[in-house]
């Protein structure tokens, strides 16, 4: 391998080439890397209606976005897994967690779960993030206690 | 009167800033260039009077004088002391207030030390320093006054959100500041050297302290950051890829592109173009990383107010800044001269990989980071996390580490790679043997698979390079080198055994009862009602056992704050020597029970261990270098007095 670390003179210029050449490759390489896995793994917020209208795959990590319906919230016997309804008036979906809830998170106020809709209807959240504070609101949640919020207060009337 | 007199402060610093650009830029021209006498003053007393404002400000906190809008909106008469202090930073005004004075500071500092440069080009460079502070005085005058009072004066303020009311707040965000701001006098050096043409080792010489400076606050202050998160969100996690921790994580990579181009060109002559690109992108993503923290674009514990002025205000310093700089790089670049030849296989060219390998990296975080705003811009709702960040920034992290493990072995300018080979021979093995045995194991993740094998290997190889040294005679900085990667390497086994062995355990459970979470039993013995200095709380109180050691007592709580009103969770951490047990205590039950939320991590505290082991090689190496300048100057010194005796 004398032959690459060898001579400099006329061939360092072939040198800075192959460095030159490797640092395109990597970096565009990169660059088309982060673009192809952006459009693959991006996860999307969803409403309620969008959900059940087009369902992602199971194995997709999604945002559901809604107002957790009233009288729907039910805590498992394990104490620390709970079933609730999101909805925003036109469609409404079964929600489960296992973990310690926000403590802002009631019935009839908005929250958005993390994680996957299962094979059965049932979303299975990881995480919820619930309205901490009005100067700490999930940046979904803001347009949909815009937006949605005031139609599910329009059309439940 | 302390505000006004802060204010009236705040405003002559901004002039002098002015003053310095005019008089740095005249100077370059022939005719004035008597107008550079008063650059280097204007420097310091600019620098000095940011100093006298914020500490107005600190002062104003400290007293909890409501007549000032600031502290009514963020602060509260029965805060304790150290949190109304740190309050004054602990907001929109206050932090860029704070960046101001750092930046003011440290520019007059170069001001006053800096020596070595030809004149011309310290004048441009702190001419070009000087710009940038103009700018922030601008936003902070214009759209972001923290002196500004209030009428009426409320009786009482708003109180300082209750996560940040954290000891840990009174040091992240100046710790990160620092490391910022530092980034802008490498800027401001690389302008100057732009301007005059002047990139050589010189100019990497007078560069590199600050660069290491800045890396070291950045990487304490990232690696703070982090165990902030880990404990006071609850979460357990300790990275979560949240675009404000991307904001400090990207100015970190190009720092450390940036120290290793830079120490090439300091010792070898070589990178030249490239070291100057790399200051100019550091502190572009600095300046990213304020735009992402302060516009309010981001919702997140660290976005204090939802200011669109401010945003387009940042957004147009950022495209002024880094614009001017890439169009100066541009026009200058083909003027500067092509450095020494190297071969590929050589010291430098492993860190040019390396540094072809960051810059990847860098560009996949930021992209990460930067797509959901885009996509958002587009109508489009996106959000990106670990699934994107994890495996790609994976992909090339792990060329790097080999990288990392063998540039240190090789030779300047060109070496053998056979030679070469027999070098890296009992790392490789170490991986090979680390890598069957987590086979036989069984049940570990790729990335963590490959963290721990790797993760063995570089700590074996990073202390090779002292193999055939005289230890005693080895210079600072080797040792600096060899400690950061050391700390790179311990910070990876950190990550990749959390990742791999950690065990969580979601239960409820009635006073009495005990539960095991991996090694350790863990009794709930009661719930008991706190309370502290503003809030009040529910304490449990676990009797925790590790397999048959003496029983211990850990105490999360569930506490709520009053001004403003809010809860948080308090988690408690047991840390042992291979591991720490995280309790979180959660919601009563309906039947009496509490939730518990146990993980046991074994060596998790490896990961921030890695972090100030790598903070303190770079405290090693600048202490070096600095040492090594002060007796060349020394040297010059008393060869110019010999001089000057044998000229009489």
């Amino acid at each position: 391998m004398t032959g690459i670390g060898g001579g400099l003179g006329i061939k360092a210029k072939h040198q800075r080439l192959v460095l030159l050449v490797i640092a395109l490759v990597v970096l565009i390489g990169a660059g088309l890397l982060a673009a192809w896995a952006l459009r693959n793994q991006a996860s999307y917020f969803y409403v309620p209606s969008e959900i059940v209208a087009k369902p992602p795959s199971p194995d997709r990590a999604v945002r559901l976005g809604g107002m957790v319906e009233k009288g729907s919230l039910h805590g498992a016997p394990d104490g620390v897994t709970i079933d609730f309804v999101v909805g925003d008036g036109k469609a409404r979906v079964p929600v489960r967690f296992a973990g310690i809830v926000p403590s802002l998170f009631v019935e009839g106020s908005g929250v958005v779960a993390e994680g996957k809709m299962g094979a059965d209807g049932t979303f299975i959240a990881d995480n919820l993030l619930a309205k901490h504070d009005e100067k700490y609101v999930p940046r979904e949640m803001q347009d949909m206690t815009t937006d949605q919020a005031k139609k599910v207060v329009a059309e439940t009337k | 009167m302390t505000a006004e007199f802060g204010l009236a402060a705040l405003w002559l610093a901004a002039a002098l800033a002015a003053l310095q650009l005019v008089a740095g830029a005249l100077a370059l021209t022939e005719r004035a260039a008597a107008m550079g006498d008063v650059v280097r003053p204007v420097a310091v007393v600019q620098g000095l009077l940011a100093l006298l404002a914020f500490a107005a400000l600190i002062r104003v906190f400290a007293v909890t004088d409501l007549s000032v809008k600031l502290v009514a909106l963020n602060s509260h008469s029965m805060k304790p002391l150290i949190f109304k202090i740190a309050g004054a930073w602990g907001n929109h005004e206050g932090s860029m207030l704070l960046w101001v004075t750092i930046m003011g500071l440290a520019g007059g500092f170069v001001a006053l030390v800096e020596r070595r440069l030809p004149e011309r080009t310290m004048l441009a460079t702190l001419a070009g320093q000087a710009f940038v502070s103009l700018g922030f005085y601008a936003f902070l005058l214009i759209a972001s006054n923290p002196f500004e009072r209030l009428d009426p004066v409320p009786a009482e303020g708003n109180g300082l959100n209750p996560l940040l009311q954290d000891l840990g707040l009174a040091f992240h965000p100046p710790t990160l500041y620092i490391g910022y701001v530092g980034l802008s006098i490498a800027f401001g050096f690389a302008i100057g050297a732009l301007v005059t043409r002047e990139v050589g080792p010189a100019f990497a010489r007078a560069m590199r302290p600050w660069v290491l400076g800045a890396w070291i606050f950045l990487t304490l202050g990232i690696t703070a950051g982090s165990y902030w998160a880990y404990y006071e969100l609850g979460w357990g996690g300790w990275w979560f890829w949240d675009p404000v921790e991307n904001a400090s994580l990207m100015p970190w990579l190009a720092a450390t592109a940036l120290l290793h181009s830079a120490s090439v060109l300091a010792s070898r002559n070589a990178l030249r173009a490239w070291t100057v690109m790399l200051g100019v992108v550091a502190f572009s993503m600095s300046m990213i990383g304020t735009f992402l923290v302060r516009s309010g674009i981001l919702t997140s514990v660290h976005a204090f107010a939802v200011d669109p002025e401010r945003g387009s205000f940042i957004l147009a310093l950022l495209a002024i800044n880094i614009g001017g700089a890439l169009t100066l790089f541009g026009l200058r670049a083909s003027t500067v001269t092509e450095g020494e030849r190297f071969a590929v296989v050589s010291r430098e060219g492993a860190l040019v990989i390396n540094n072809v390998l960051l810059s990847a990296i860098l560009g996949i975080v930021l992209f990460g980071t930067l797509y959901p705003l885009f996509a958002e811009a587009l109508g489009a709702k996106v959000s990106v996390g670990p699934p994107y960040f994890n495996p790609m920034t994976a992909l090339f992290f792990v060329p790097m580490l080999v990288v990392l493990a063998a540039g240190p072995l090789l030779r300047w300018r060109r070496d053998d790679l056979g030679r070469f080979g027999k070098r890296l021979f009992l790392p490789l093995a170490l991986v090979v043997t680390v890598a069957l045995a987590l086979l036989l194991i069984g049940g570990v993740g790729v990335l963590p698979f490959v963290g721990l094998a790797m993760g063995a290997g570089l700590a074996l190889a990073s202390f090779l390079p002292l193999r055939d040294r005289n230890l005693r005679r080895t210079p600072l900085p080797i040792w600096g080198m060899v400690t950061a990667h050391f700390g790179v390497a311990v910070a990876l086994l950190g990550m990749a055994s959390e990742s791999a062995f950690s065990i969580e355990k979601l239960v409820a459970v009635h006073a009495g009862e005990t539960t095991a979470v991996g090694p350790w039993l863990v009794r709930l013995d009661a719930v008991e009602p706190v309370a502290g200095p503003n809030w009040t709380a529910l304490e449990a109180k676990l009797k925790v056992r590790y397999s048959d050691a003496r029983p211990t007592t850990m105490r999360p709580q569930a506490r709520s704050f009053w001004a403003p009103p809010q809860q948080t969770s308090e988690s408690a951490l047991l840390t042992r020597w291979n591991g720490q047990l995280y309790a979180v205590l959660g919601e009563e039950a309906t039947d009496g029970r509490w939730q518990l939320r146990l993980w046991w991590k074994p060596f998790v505290t490896l990961i921030w261990l890695g972090g100030f082991l790598i903070a303190l090689g770079g405290l090693l190496s600048m202490f070096g270098r600095i040492a090594s300048d002060l007796r060349r100057i020394v040297a010059r010194g008393k060869i110019a007095y010999r001089r000057e005796r044998q000229g009489r």
